[in-house]
């Protein structure tokens, strides 16, 4: 699209894109560039040279058991925590879509999770679930259940999805509550003279009339879990026990800054932006709408 | 027509029902979602005997305003780690990094939409797609190899590295070239008959009329900026830049029963609460950034 009236001239533009183009070259393209390059190479145990290895990076990382384990860790978690994160948002706003008067009222209560940061998130459900000082954490080990999340790793697994998915309702919430308010009530009416039961009418009317919204909000919710929970894992578990909550962006920093394996980590980058280009292609294709970056 | 009246009333009866239950799973919900923070702000007014023993108090105790002033002077007395940074130095860092993100996101997005929108140059496009392919380049994605960009230029540890890098934002441009697209042609012609240059139409028509989508987006920013974890944790290893989300995580470490939870509780209520308000407060131009920016 294009405007008919607009102004002359090359410098004043050129000048004005400037800013956003220095930022997005320097520290957009040339370190995407420096990923794609070094995944090409390896560096000697001294690191004192590198050599070209071809595709020898990412032979190595996608025959590695660790990195299936940690793609297997990855799906699980992030499918858990937009199941999880939608199924309750989806519940709450029908609730409040019903509230007619309080709606604007509760979604003030319910939206602020939004603004809490993932590690900070992760920090409160610690206190709750910690084997000694939370409260859930004792009443576990109280009733029997060993609780200690920092041994086993199914409750490290199931912590990090709650506090992940917890943060994630809000976002969920007021997009599917738009949703809602936004079919026509005189169709409703008419289900509910021709005598279709509520749970029918949900099914049968609302829920294929929020279908835009519910698979927008997937993928919302999945690069959500994918890239923006590194926070969550890092406060929590490190990513422990073992390997049990590492995902594919904490593998990357654990190879990358802590192991100091640079090729590795510079292929599993690449693997994780082809992954970003085709969920952000699958959200252009099928709904048309931007992720937020 | 008594059948009708009938049937209208257990209809009528009927919706109250489901509207008392609609309540109930909201009050019930919202309670849920409260309850880590209750727990946390509960927890901030006790003394660190009594947490670190595991008496998990429902209520206040008397040691609030103690915690509090001890976080945010010294930031505890930091029994494991030899040095703890106070709230208040780290709040100062989290509140600078995320208006300086907001505010340098804002300016130069307002700038090249505007370019983009307003202007016939060879290379528009180009220019166009170069910021629009950004969207799929998370800085997690791309950690290792820009970290070793900041490094050579010399810009880890400083505010500028922990801020520029992050002021590129796909979305913000899209969502202001989105916006001038709907200014009509006639106020440019209007301006141009005035004698108006592209300067001055930009600062007396394009940006007042952008001021409630700025609003809606510094929000959205305000929050993105306040709550970065990967970015300072690798940007920064001086502690006098420390933020203070990095911070609250640096106190736990490992999460041993024997920290100070007391002060650790209280820096997490600081750190909590500077976005949630502003999300609360802001509430309507929170609503309308989101929702704008994701469609």
């Amino acid at each position: 699209m294009q405007k008919k009236v607009i102004f002359r001239g090359v410098a004043l533009p050129v000048a004005l894109l400037l800013p956003q183009l220095l930022i997005t070259g320097i520290f957009f393209f040339w370190p995407a560039g420096q990923a794609v390059w070094s995944s090409f190479l390896r560096e000697d145990a001294f690191g004192l040279s590198r050599e070209f290895v071809g595709f020898e990076n990412f032979v190595d990382v996608l025959t590695d058991p660790n990195y299936l384990t940690v793609v297997w860790n990855t799906a699980v978690f992030s499918v858990s925590v937009a199941v999880l994160a939608m199924a309750v948002a989806l519940f709450l706003a029908v609730q409040a879509d019903k509230a007619i008067r309080a709606a604007t009222a509760f979604k003030t209560l319910l939206i602020w999770p939004y603004a809490v940061a993932p590690a900070v998130a992760a920090v409160l459900w610690l206190f709750l679930f910690h084997p000694q000082i939370g409260i859930f954490g004792r009443m576990l080990n109280n009733a029997g259940i060993m609780w200690d999340y920092k041994i086993n790793g199914g409750q490290a697994m199931t912590l990090v999805i709650i506090a992940a998915a917890w943060k994630q309702v809000s976002y969920n919430f007021i997009f599917f509550l738009a949703g809602l308010q936004s079919i026509p009530k005189n169709v409703l009416e008419a289900a509910a003279i021709d005598g279709a039961r509520p749970f029918r009418r949900f099914w049968t009317i609302i829920f294929p009339l929020i279908s835009p919204t519910t698979f927008f909000l997937l993928v919302v919710n999945l690069v959500y879990a994918f890239f923006d929970t590194f926070g969550t894992i890092h406060a929590l578990t490190q990513g422990g026990p073992g390997l049990s909550t590492t995902t594919l962006i904490y593998k990357v920093y654990v190879d990358g800054v802590q192991n100091l394996n640079f090729g590795s980590s510079a292929a599993q980058s690449v693997i994780l932006m082809v992954l970003v280009m085709a969920m952000t292609a699958i959200q252009f294709r099928f709904i048309e709408r931007k992720v937020h970056y | 027509m008594a059948d009708a009246a009938t049937l209208a009333a257990a209809s009528r009866r009927r919706q109250t029902r489901g509207r008392v239950l609609a309540y109930a799973a909201l009050v019930l919900g919202v309670l849920v979602f409260a309850f880590p923070i209750w727990m946390t702000l509960v927890g901030s007014t006790h003394d660190v005997g009594s947490l670190g023993r595991g008496d998990v108090p429902l209520w206040f105790g008397p040691h609030g305003a103690e915690n509090y002033a001890s976080a945010w002077t010294t930031g505890g007395a930091g029994t494991r780690n030899t040095f703890t940074v106070p709230a208040s130095a780290m709040l100062f860092n989290s509140a600078l990094m995320a208006v300086l993100i907001a505010v340098g996101k804002i300016a130069i997005s307002l700038l090249s939409a505007y370019a983009v929108v307003f202007f016939a140059f060879p290379g528009r496009m180009i220019a166009f797609w170069l910021i629009f392919i950004t969207l799929m380049l998370p800085v997690e994605v791309r950690i290792i190899p820009t970290f070793e960009v900041m490094v050579n230029m010399n810009l880890t540890n400083s505010m500028a590295g922990l801020t520029i890098p992050l002021m590129a934002s796909a979305t913000a441009t899209l969502l202001f070239r989105q916006f001038f697209l709907t200014i009509p042609d006639e106020y440019v012609e209007a301006a141009k008959m005035d004698g108006a240059g592209p300067l001055r139409f930009f600062r007396d028509v394009a940006l007042p009329l952008s001021v409630t989508n700025i609003a809606a987006l510094f929000v959205i920013l305000f929050i993105y900026g306040w709550n970065q974890y990967l970015w300072p944790l690798l940007m920064v290893n001086d502690r006098t830049l420390e933020t203070i989300v990095v911070g609250l995580t640096k106190m736990i470490g490992t999460g041993d029963s024997q920290n100070e939870w007391n002060t650790i509780m209280a820096t997490a209520m600081m750190a909590l609460l500077p976005p949630v308000l502003v999300v609360v407060l802001m509430q309507r131009w929170f609503i309308k950034g989101l929702t704008e920016t994701e469609k």
